[in-house]
C-alpha cells in the first residue's frame, strides 16, 4: 500500500470538493482496499463517504424503495422495508460474498465498480433502478456501461439507488465456488409494465436478456424458457466456467428464478 | 487413577490459540530489525540477462540489496534434494542447482531473484519495484505430461527427466495379465494442489556479531533438520553456533518441512548488515513458492480374475517435481507412493514405472499424505471400476481380496505387522446403513438429483521410519526421534520433543503419554519442541510420524526413569529395586507396602540429603537428577487403514455435486486422545473432499499461476460439508511400544477416491478431479442426460 492522504467529508458537497487530483471514494472499500493493497492501483487521497448521514437510510413508498448508498449489504439484508417491498433484494444482499464483506461492502460501492460478475448492479437492471448522484438521476439501463465502467463521471458521487416495487421477481445465482462472486446470477422482475430479465457474471458486463424477457412476458412461467436457446457467442469463458456453460446456466438460473417469483 | 491413554483431555495449546496469544513468528519483534522484501520472477522460465539495483538502491530507507550474484560469490550453498532415487538404467536422479537467489535463470513464476532490505516493509516493496531485471523469455513448460517431450529446462537433464524409478517384478505381473480373465484400465489425473496453511511462511534472520551466534525464526515442522541444512549443505553457519527457532506455526501440510529459499538468504543476510532481517509471506507468494503437492498422470492396469480376485497390478506414472527437486520431492512419487499401491489387497504381482519430470512450476514436494493419497487414489478407483465390471458389489469385491492374515508381507516392499480390514469394513457398512442406499436414491431421485456412494478402504504407511532401512534407500537422514523427560526438583516435569507441532496438539498428547506412564498430573507436565537451543536433536513431524516415533521415544525415556526411581526408592525403603512396583506415580516395595512417590523420589534425586542425616538417599554408583533421553528408531513402518464410505448428490442441471453423507471407520491402532484424533480426521476428510471437488492449481501456457489467490483457488468451506460420522476399529500397531498407527493424513488420503467413486457412480461416467460443476455437467452431457429415476 503506498501512502495515500486520508480526508473524511461529513456532506455530499463535502465530498466532491474534497475530490481532487488521484482520488478515489472510500466506503465500504471491499474492492478499493485490496487494489490498493496490492498495488493495482494507487491515489493520492481517499476521501471517507461513511460519515454522510444523507447516505444511509431505506425509505419506501407505494411504487419504489430507495436505499442510501453507504448502506451495507447486511443493512438491506435485514432491513424490513426491502423485506417487505422487493424480498428478493434482501435474499440478493444476503448472499454477496461473506459476512465480514457483508458487514462492510456498500450498495453504492458495488455499483460504482461495476464488477462484472458482482450481484446487485443485475438488481438495478431489473427492477428499473434510478441512480440518484450528486449531480443527476441516471436510469440503471443508461448506467452500467461496460466492464467496471460506469456513467458516473469524475468526483460524481452516488447518493441512493431507487428501485421500483415490482409485482413479483426473485434473483437465482450460481456462484463461483472459490470467490462466490456470480458465475451467472439471474435477475428476474414481473414489473407494473414489463418484465426484465438481468443476468450478471457471464458476460463483460450486467445485461438485459431481450429473448428471455420476450419468452416471460408472453407467458410468465418457467415452462416458457424451456425452448430458449441462449447463444454462448459474447460470453465470458475462464479457468470456472467455458461460455457454454454459462449459456446452459443462464437458462437453468433464469428457470429457477421464476420457478421461485 | 484413570488411565489418561485413550481419555478425550483437553487441548492444553487451546487457550493460547482461541484467545489470539499465539506467539507466531510474525509476532516476533526485534530491535534494530529490518524488512526482507524478495523480487522475484515474473516469467516462468526465462534466463537473466541483467539485474539493475542501481535505482532500488538509492531509494528511502533501503539498506542492502543482494542478488543471485552475491550469493555466488559468497559460496553459499543451494537447497538440496534430501533423497537419493537411483533409475532403473542403475544411474543415480539428475537434479540441478537450486540456489537461493538465481543468478543466470529463473524457472518458475516467483523464483527468487533479489532481496531487498529497509527499514520498513514498505520501503523494502517500494525499491523492489525499482529493481530493473532484464530478461530473455523462454518458452515455458508446464504440462506434466509434455514435460519429457519439450526443451530441456536444466543444461544436462536430458528430458527433463529427474528419474526414471521402478519396483516390482515385471515378468511375474505380465505372466499375471497374460493369465487374467478380465484386465481393467484406467487413466488418471492427480490434480495439484497448493497447501494453503492458515500462517504464511516467514521468518527473521538475527545474527550476533559479538558471540558469532545466529539464530533464525521459522514457520518450520523440523527445525533441526532446516538448521542442518542450512548448516551443512548451504554453509550458512556452523551448526553449534546455529540457532533454529520454530514457535508456534499455524498449519504446515507438509508446505513447511523444508528449508526455503528466504530462511537462507534472511540467515545469510542478517550475518552481512549485522541485523535482524525479517520476511513475512504475503498469501500471494505463498501460493506462487510455497511447495505444492500431488500432479500425477497415472496410467493404471488391474489383472482379475473371474471370481473377483486381483492376480496383478501395472501402473506407469509421470510425476511433476516442479522447477527444481525440493527436499523431500524425489521420495514423496517413489518410496512413499510405489509400495503403497497394493492398497491393503493382496495382490500377487506388481509393477510400477515413476518418471519424475522438471517443469516451469513452483517445486511439488509432500503434501498431507504424500505419495499415499496419489497410491490410493489409483487403487481404489481402479478396484471400484474392477468390482463394477464383473458386477459384483463393492464391499463384497474389497473384502474379497483384503488381507486377512498379519504380518503380511506385501509383493512390493512393507511387511504389514497388523490390521483387520473386515472389520473397519463391516462397522462402516453398518454406520453408513449400506443396506438402505437404494431408498435414499430414490428419494434423492424425487429431487431431480442424481445420487451415487463411493467406498475407499485404504491403507497408509506412517511412523516414518527404521533409519538404516530408508538409509539404505537414499534417504540423506535417519529417521528416528528423541525425547528428554526432565523432572524438576519440585516434582513437575519438562519434556522435550524432537517433534514439533504445528496443529497437532502434542502439548496434550505427549502430555498425556508421560502422565499416563509416571503418575504425574497433567497440568504438571509441559512439552517442549521447536528450538534447536532446548531439547535433543529431532527429525520433526511429518508423515504420520510424531505419535509412533516421537511418542515412542518420550514412552522410552519415562521407563527409563523409572527405572532409575525404582532404584532410589529400594535405597530408601530398604529394599532391592527388583522388589518395588511403580504404579500410578507411586513406587511401592511389595514386602512391606511402604512407598515413596515419584516427586518424592524426583526432590530426593536433586537434593539429596538432609540436615542431620549424612546417609544419601541415593543408591552408590546412582548420579543425582532426574532426566533420561531417548532416541527411538522404529523397527518398522506403521500401518494405519480404514473404510470411507461416501455419498454424494449430483444436481443434473447445474452438475454440482454436494457431499451428503460421509462416514468414516479407521484403525489406528492405540488411540491417546479420541478428541484430537477427530479433529484430524475432520481436518484430513475436508481436505481431500477439498481436492476430490474443489482445490486445483492451475497453470496457464506460458506458466503464469492462475490460481493464485482466493478468488480463483477454491478452498472448501464449512458449507461444503456434511456432518461427518466417525469411528475406530483397533488393532495395535506391533513395531511401536505404544501401539499407535498415526492419523494425521488418514482422511486426506481415503476421502479423494471415496467422493470420486461415489461421483461416478452417480453419473454413471468417468470425470477427473476436481469433479468441478461443470466437468460433471459436461460428463453427463456428453454421456447423455441420465434421467433420475424415482
Amino acid at each position: 500500500m503506498k501512502n495515500f492522504n486520508f480526508k473524511t467529508a461529513t456532506s455530499t458537497k463535502e465530498a466532491t470538493k474534497l475530490f481532487s487530483g488521484r482520488a478515489a471514494f472510500l466506503a465500504g472499500g471491499m474492492t478499493l482496499l485490496p487494489a490498493i493493497k496490492l498495488r493495482l492501483a494507487a491515489y493520492s487521497d481517499l476521501i471517507n463517504i461513511k460519515k454522510i448521514k444523507t447516505l444511509s437510510g431505506i425509505k419506501a413508498s407505494s411504487k419504489s424503495l430507495k436505499i442510501g448508498s453507504a448502506s451495507t449489504h447486511v443493512t438491506v439484508a435485514s432491513s424490513k422495508e426491502v423485506i417487505k417491498s422487493i424480498p428478493s433484494l434482501s435474499f440478493l444482499a444476503d448472499g454477496i460474498g461473506d459476512p465480514q464483506v457483508r458487514n462492510r461492502g456498500t450498495i453504492g460501492g458495488s455499483i460504482a465498480n461495476n464488477d462484472p460478475a458482482a450481484d446487485y448492479p443485475s438488481a438495478c437492471l431489473a427492477l428499473n433502478a434510478i441512480i440518484h448522484t450528486s449531480k443527476r438521476k441516471i436510469p440503471a439501463d443508461k448506467f452500467f456501461k461496460g466492464m467496471f465502467e460506469t456513467d458516473l463521471k469524475k468526483g460524481e458521487l452516488i447518493e441512493a439507488i431507487e428501485f421500483e416495487i415490482p409485482e413479483k421477481s426473485s434473483y437465482a445465482k450460481f456462484p463461483n465456488p472459490a470467490s462466490r462472486y456470480a458465475i451467472v446470477g439471474v435477475y428476474i422482475a414481473k414489473l407494473k409494465k414489463e418484465v426484465r430479465v438481468a443476468i450478471t457474471g457471464a458476460s463483460s458486463s450486467v445485461y438485459r436478456s431481450k429473448e428471455l424477457e420476450a419468452a416471460l412476458t408472453n407467458n410468465f412461467s418457467a415452462s416458457a424458457i424451456n425452448n430458449i436457446n441462449i447463444s454462448s457467442a459474447d460470453l465470458n469463458s475462464d479457468i470456472h466456467a467455458s461460455e457454454d456453460y454459462r449459456a446452459h446456466l443462464i437458462k437453468v438460473m433464469a428457470q429457477k428464478a421464476v420457478s421461485n417469483c | 487413577m484413570a488411565s489418561l491413554i485413550g481419555s478425550k483431555v483437553e487441548r492444553k495449546e487451546d487457550k493460547k490459540f482461541l484467545t489470539g496469544k499465539g506467539r507466531y513468528t510474525a509476532d516476533i519483534n526485534l530491535a534494530h530489525q529490518t524488512y526482507a522484501y524478495f523480487v522475484r520472477s515474473t516469467h516462468a522460465r526465462a534466463k537473466i540477462t541483467n539485474v539493475d539495483i542501481s535505482k532500488a538502491k538509492k531509494a528511502p530507507g533501503v539498506i542492502k540489496i543482494f542478488t543471485g550474484d552475491d550469493i555466488a560469490r559468497e559460496k553459499i550453498g543451494g537447497l538440496i534434494a534430501g533423497w537419493k532415487i537411483v533409475s532403473q538404467d542403475g544411474k543415480d536422479m539428475k537434479v540441478p542447482n537450486h540456489p537461493p537467489l538465481a543468478k543466470d535463470s529463473v524457472n518458475y513464476v516467483g523464483d527468487h531473484i533479489a532481496v531487498v532490505i529497509a527499514e520498513s516493509l514498505e520501503e523494502a516493496r517500494n525499491a523492489a519495484e525499482l529493481v530493473n531485471v532484464s530478461y530473455k523469455i523462454l518458452k515455458a513448460i508446464v504440462d506434466t505430461g509434455n514435460a519429457m517431450q519439450s526443451d530441456t529446462i536444466h543444461e544436462g537433464i536430458d528430458n527433463n527427466l529427474c528419474f526414471d524409478f521402478i519396483l516390482g517384478d515385471k515378468k511375474k505381473t505380465e505372466e499375471s495379465f497374460s493369465t487374467a480373465d478380465k484386465i481393467i484400465k484406467l487413466d488418471l489425473r492427480n490434480n495439484r494442489l497448493i497447501p494453503n496453511a492458515m500462517e504464511p511462511r516467514a521468518c527473521i534472520g538475527d545474527y550476533n556479531s559479538s558471540s558469532d551466534e545466529l539464530t533464525l525464526y521459522t514457520t518450520s515442522q523440523n527445525p533441526h533438520l532446516s538448521r542442518l541444512v542450512l548448516s551443512a549443505f548451504g554453509g550458512i553457519h556452523p551448526e553449534h553456533k546455529f540457532r533454529v527457532v520454530a514457535p508456534d506455526v499455524g498449519g504446515g501440510f507438509g508446505s513447511k518441512i523444508y528449508a526455503y529459499a528466504e530462511d537462507a538468504v534472511t540467515a545469510w543476510a542478517s550475518k552481512k548488515i549485522e541485523r535482524p532481517v525479517k520476511w513475512v509471506a504475503e498469501r500471494s507468494e505463498s501460493f506462487l513458492s510455497d511447495c505444492h503437492g500431488r500432479d500425477h498422470i497415472t496410467h493404471v492396469e488391474l489383472a482379475i480374475k473371474n471370481d473377483g480376485k486381483i492376480t496383478g497390478l501395472k501402473v506407469d506414472t509421470i510425476a511433476n517435481i516442479g522447477a527444481y527437486a525440493s527436499l523431500f520431492a524425489t521420495v514423496t512419487p517413489t518410496y512413499l507412493y510405489a509400495p503403497l499401491i497394493l492398497g491393503l489387497y493382496d495382490i500377487p504381482s506388481a509393477f510400477i514405472n515413476v518418471k519424475a519430470v522438471f517443469t516451469n512450476t513452483a517445486p511439488v514436494d509432500a503434501y498431507r499424505g504424500a505419495g499415499r493419497p496419489e497410491a490410493t487414489y489409483l487403487i481404489e478407483r481402479i478396484v471400484h471400476k474392477a468390482a463394477n465390471e464383473i458386477g459384483m458389489d463393492q464391499a463384497e469385491f474389497r473384502r474379497k481380496n483384503f488381507v486377512d492374515k498379519f504380518p503380511h508381507q506385501q509383493c512390493l516392499v512393507h511387511n504389514i505387522d497388523s490390521g483387520d480390514y473386515k472389520a473397519h469394513l463391516d462397522k462402516a457398512l453398518e454406520i453408513s446403513d449400506y443396506k438402505n442406499f437404494k431408498n435414499r436414491k430414490s428419494e434423492s431421485a424425487k429431487n431431480g438429483k442424481l445420487r451415487g456412494i463411493g467406498f475407499s478402504t485404504y491403507i497408509e504407511a506412517c511412523g516414518i521410519a527404521p533409519s538404516a532401512v530408508v538409509m539404505s534407500i537414499g534417504c540423506g537422514v535417519g529417521l528416528w526421534e528423541s525425547a528428554e523427560v526432565r523432572f524438576n526438583a519440585t516434582g513437575n516435569v519438562s519434556v522435550f520433543s524432537g517433534a514439533h507441532s504445528h496443529g497437532q496438539g502434542h502439548d496434550t498428547t505427549f502430555a498425556q503419554i508421560v502422565g499416563d506412564r509416571l503418575g504425574v498430573a497433567i497440568e504438571n507436565i509441559e512439552v517442549i519442541h521447536g528450538d534447536t537451543d532446548k531439547g535433543p536433536f529431532g527429525m520433526g513431524t511429518y508423515g504420520s510420524r510424531s505419535l509412533a516415533v516421537g511418542g515412542s521415544a518420550i514412552a522410552k525415556a519415562c521407563d527409563k526413569i523409572i527405572e532409575k526411581g525404582k532404584k532410589v526408592a529400594a535405597h530408601m525403603l530398604e529394599g532391592k529395586p527388583e522388589d518395588i512396583d511403580f504404579k500410578d506415580g507411586d513406587f511401592i516395595l511389595r514386602s512391606s507396602n511402604k512407598k515413596k512417590t515419584i516427586s518424592e523420589i524426583a526432590f530426593a534425586c536433586y537434593l539429596p540429603g538432609q540436615f542431620g542425616d549424612a546417609k544419601s538417599p541415593l543408591p552408590p554408583g546412582v548420579e543425582p537428577g532426574l532426566k533420561e533421553t531417548s532416541f527411538y528408531d522404529p523397527v518398522n513402518f506403521s500401518f494405519p487403514a480404514g473404510s470411507h464410505i461416501c455419498e454424494v448428490e449430483v444436481d443434473q442441471n447445474t452438475g454440482e455435486t454436494k457431499v451428503v453423507k460421509y462416514t468414516a471407520v479407521d484403525d489406528f491402532g492405540t488411540i491417546i486422545n479420541p478428541m484430537i484424533v477427530e479433529g484430524q480426521v475432520h481436518g484430513g476428510i475436508v481436505q481431500g473432499i477439498g481436492q476430490a471437488l474443489y482445490e486445483n492449481s492451475h497453470y496457464d501456457d506460458s506458466g503464469q499461476l492462475t490460481t493464485a489467490s482466493y478468488m480463483d483457488y477454491t478452498m472448501p468451506r464449512a458449507d461444503n460439508f456434511p456432518q461427518i460420522k466417525i469411528d475406530y476399529t483397533t488393532t495395535p500397531a506391533t513395531s511401536n511400544p505404544l501401539g499407535s498407527k498415526g492419523c494425521g493424513e488418514a482422511g486426506a488420503i481415503a476421502a479423494p477416491p471415496a467422493v470420486m467413486n461415489a461421483v461416478i457412480d452417480a453419473i454413471g461416467t468417468d470425470v477427473s478431479m476436481p469433479a468441478t460443476a461443470e466437468k460433471v455437467w459436461s460428463a453427463i452431457k456428453k454421456n447423455g442426460y441420465k434421467k433420475a429415476a424415482a
